[in-house]
């Protein structure tokens, strides 16, 4: 793409957004910020979540569509947890433990045995899920399970300035995204694991020759990317509520993120988590009614124009 | 992984010769086989005589719960057999255009629900829900052939969840949670066509023409340039064949023989809500479809005979609420363990029972399964 025609589509984007965000201001300035700080939490939860997709996905070419029923476990582990021991900390290493384990059991157990095979994977992971959901709607109930926040960061933040107060448990999730997004970034591009990993998924064969144990490799990464799903499950337990059927609405965000963001890459989940939150939370408050149209547009308004995503690069 | 694997990946055994399926350029076509068809067996006529005699023994619970849901359902999955065996795509919004098909049968015929019906003559609203459904299969393919592989399954779930969503908070078209209720089938010729029997022959007879339809249209040029396009698009483009417009027109196809499905299944079920289109269900026609067998079109009807009866069945073994546990395990079962299907077991165990002279059993099995299932292995140009 040309320079011009950079400039030309930001600005066809831009100064709708940039307009309509001025009107917003100026007609209801606490709505608007108070949505805004609304979207961009909750991009933060999708960000932790999807981002274990696009690990595991981006950089194994493994497909899990059961990233979203260890969300689900996670968040109900996390629950229990968090009842028993009284400690949010403890909830949020029992939640990433759980995922962890079981995403390495499927790991050792089904995708090694089938490297490559997209659609075997899918199809597996599809039944996984299947299995999972009803597992747990077995074991725990359809009930809603709401956790509530730590002590320390209960109630509202007073004092500031337009929106006057906000949840501080919701301001928290801000920078625990952006924290986890950096670390996840640094493990990748500055570790000599992430490099491992980089280099198995470029060329596996010549990884395993240089001596590294590549099983041992790819099982932590999954793992890792597993963890996170359940680390999310913990963090949205609060923020949303734990019952059966959030397993497919994240997956389904963490799906919209990388597909919007591109595949495999960190940033570009940040970036589709970023998008993806701030239009649901503002068609929510602005246009109720059609609030998953704007997700679909956007979807499809992304796919017309870069099928790989925003910040995807070839397979 | 590139488009070729993933398409070697779907095409379950060793890649197929592809048949051209057009005559050699200047000079004389090849004689060919006359063979329209695939040879009549004795086992055709018999599971024919089955399906047309079977509401004269089985009780209405079978013929209308088991039968008629079961070739309702089979027609749904047929389209996405048709897509995934012959064009190489996955698709998981097949059940959004059978949905879409049926809102839109109910929304324009007549229906219980008030001030959301148009309340026009039945035919009219058919082939309206069939249009609209045809066309939102086009729009759908439209999107997702610039995909491939995965990203065209996570495509067509993001679009089917998108418009259930839609259906669940729109309430002037869709009328929201309750969706519409009361969506029956004409009464025409004296004859009611929701009663067990009638409708068993309707949806037998829809059935029976959608297999024939794409068992027929796997043998025409599009449908064997359709394959070719799945097990080499570069080289079929190569070719000169235009590979997105093959594609994006295998979607409408398959949206014809979807919304066919949907008109039948929304009578079936008398109504129609955004339940229907919902994760379940689009999860469900794939579980139909890979149950079965992607290889030859009757796999998605032997899905949907396997999942109606574990449907109705399994939860007197297990309990009521189990079925999603049921049907979960025995998808994966057949996933770890069959190649293909139903019919990858069947193919399996032909293999074994014959003893064909000098070849192995696989072999055997083999080619015999491909006189049956493709035209391309049959007459290799």
């Amino acid at each position: 793409m040309t320079r011009f025609w950079r400039g030309f589509w930001t600005l066809l984007i831009g100064i709708p957004i940039v307009a309509l965000a001025a009107w917003g201001l100026q007609d209801n300035a606490r709505l608007f910020v108070i949505t805004f700080l609304n979207g961009l939490t909750l991009a933060s939860l999708y960000f932790i979540v999807a981002s274990g997709f696009t690990l595991v996905f981006g950089l194994m070419r493994n497909v899990n569509l059961a990233h979203g029923s260890l969300y689900l476990l996670g968040g109900y582990l996390g629950f229990y947890t968090a009842q028993f021991t009284g400690s949010w900390l403890f909830a949020l290493a029992a939640g990433f433990a759980a995922a962890a384990v079981v995403g390495l059991a499927m790991q050792v157990s089904i995708f090694r045995f089938m490297p490559g095979q997209d659609l075997r994977q899918t199809l597996v992971t599809i039944g996984l899920s299947i299995v999972i959901a009803d597992l747990l709607m077995w074991a725990i109930g359809a009930q809603v399970h709401q956790m509530s926040p730590p002590a320390a960061l209960d109630g509202p933040l007073r004092g500031l300035p337009v929106i006057r107060a906000y949840s501080t448990y919701r301001l928290t999730l801000l920078p625990i995204g952006i924290a986890i997004g950096v670390a996840l970034w640094l493990f990748l591009n500055r570790t000599r694991i992430g490099m491992m990993i980089r280099a198995g998924v470029d060329d596996r064969a010549m990884l395993a020759a240089a001596g590294v144990n590549v099983n041992l490799v790819f099982a932590t990464t999954f793992a890792i990317g597993a963890g996170l799903a359940g680390f999310g499950g913990v963090i949205g337990a609060v923020e949303l509520s734990m019952v059966p059927g959030e397993d497919t609405r994240l997956l389904l965000a963490s799906l919209v993120v990388v597909i919007v963001g591109g595949m495999g890459s960190v940033v570009g989940a940040a970036v589709g988590a970023a998008i993806l939150g701030l239009a649901e939370t503002y068609g929510l408050a602005y246009a109720p009614t059609y609030s998953v149209v704007f997700t679909f547009v956007i979807l499809v308004l992304v796919l017309a124009f870069r099928p790989r995503g925003i910040l995807g690069r070839p397979a | 992984m590139s488009a070729a694997n993933w398409r070697g990946a779907m095409n379950v055994q060793t890649p197929r010769p592809v048949a051209s399926g057009r005559p050699p350029a200047g000079g004389t076509p090849a004689p060919r086989p006359r063979r329209f068809t695939n040879p009549i067996r004795p086992r055709h006529i018999l599971v024919l005589a089955f399906l047309l005699a079977y509401p004269w023994f089985a009780p209405p619970f079978f013929t209308f719960q088991i039968g008629a849901q079961a070739l309702a359902l089979g027609l749904i999955a047929l389209s996405l057999t048709f897509l995934a065996g012959a064009g190489g795509m996955i698709s998981l919004a097949q059940m959004t255009v059978a949905g879409l098909t049926g809102y839109m049968v109910a929304i324009f015929g007549t229906a219980a629900t008030d001030g959301v019906t148009l309340g026009w003559p039945w035919w009219l609203a058919v082939l309206i829900g069939i249009a609209v459904g045809v066309a939102a299969a086009t729009f759908i393919g439209w999107l997702s052939v610039r995909t491939e592989g995965i990203y065209t399954i996570m495509i067509t779930l993001a679009i089917g969840v998108a418009f259930y969503y839609l259906a669940l908070q729109n309430y002037a078209v869709f009328n929201g949670f309750q969706g519409v209720q009361k969506v029956f089938p004409p009464t025409l010729a004296g004859v009611y066509w929701r009663a067990p029997t009638p409708f068993y022959y309707l949806t037998l007879g829809c059935a029976l023409a959608g297999y024939l339809f794409v068992v027929y249209l796997l043998r025409t040029p599009f449908g064997i340039a359709l394959q070719g396009i799945r097990d080499n698009p570069r080289r079929m483009h190569a070719l000169g064949f235009n590979v997105t417009a093959h594609r994006v027109a295998a979607y409408s196809v398959a949206g014809v023989i979807a919304a066919v499905g949907g008109v039948l299944f929304t009578w079936y079920n008398g109504l129609v809500t955004p339940g229907s289109v919902g994760t379940g269900w689009l999860i469900n026609i794939l579980v139909i479809a890979v149950l079965g067998g992607l290889r030859h079109p009757v796999g998605a009807f032997l899905g949907a005979i396997v999942f109606v009866l574990l449907q109705n069945f399994a939860i007197d073994v297990i309990d009521r609420e189990r079925f999603n546990l049921v049907i979960g395990v025995v998808f994966l079962v057949i996933v770890l363990f069959s190649r293909d299907g139903l019919l990858g077991w069947w193919a399996a165990l032909s293999a074994r029972m014959s003893t064909h002279r000098g070849e192995s059993p696989w072999t055997a099995a083999r080619k015999r399964s491909y006189a049956r299932s493709s035209p391309s292995a049959s007459s290799p140009s």
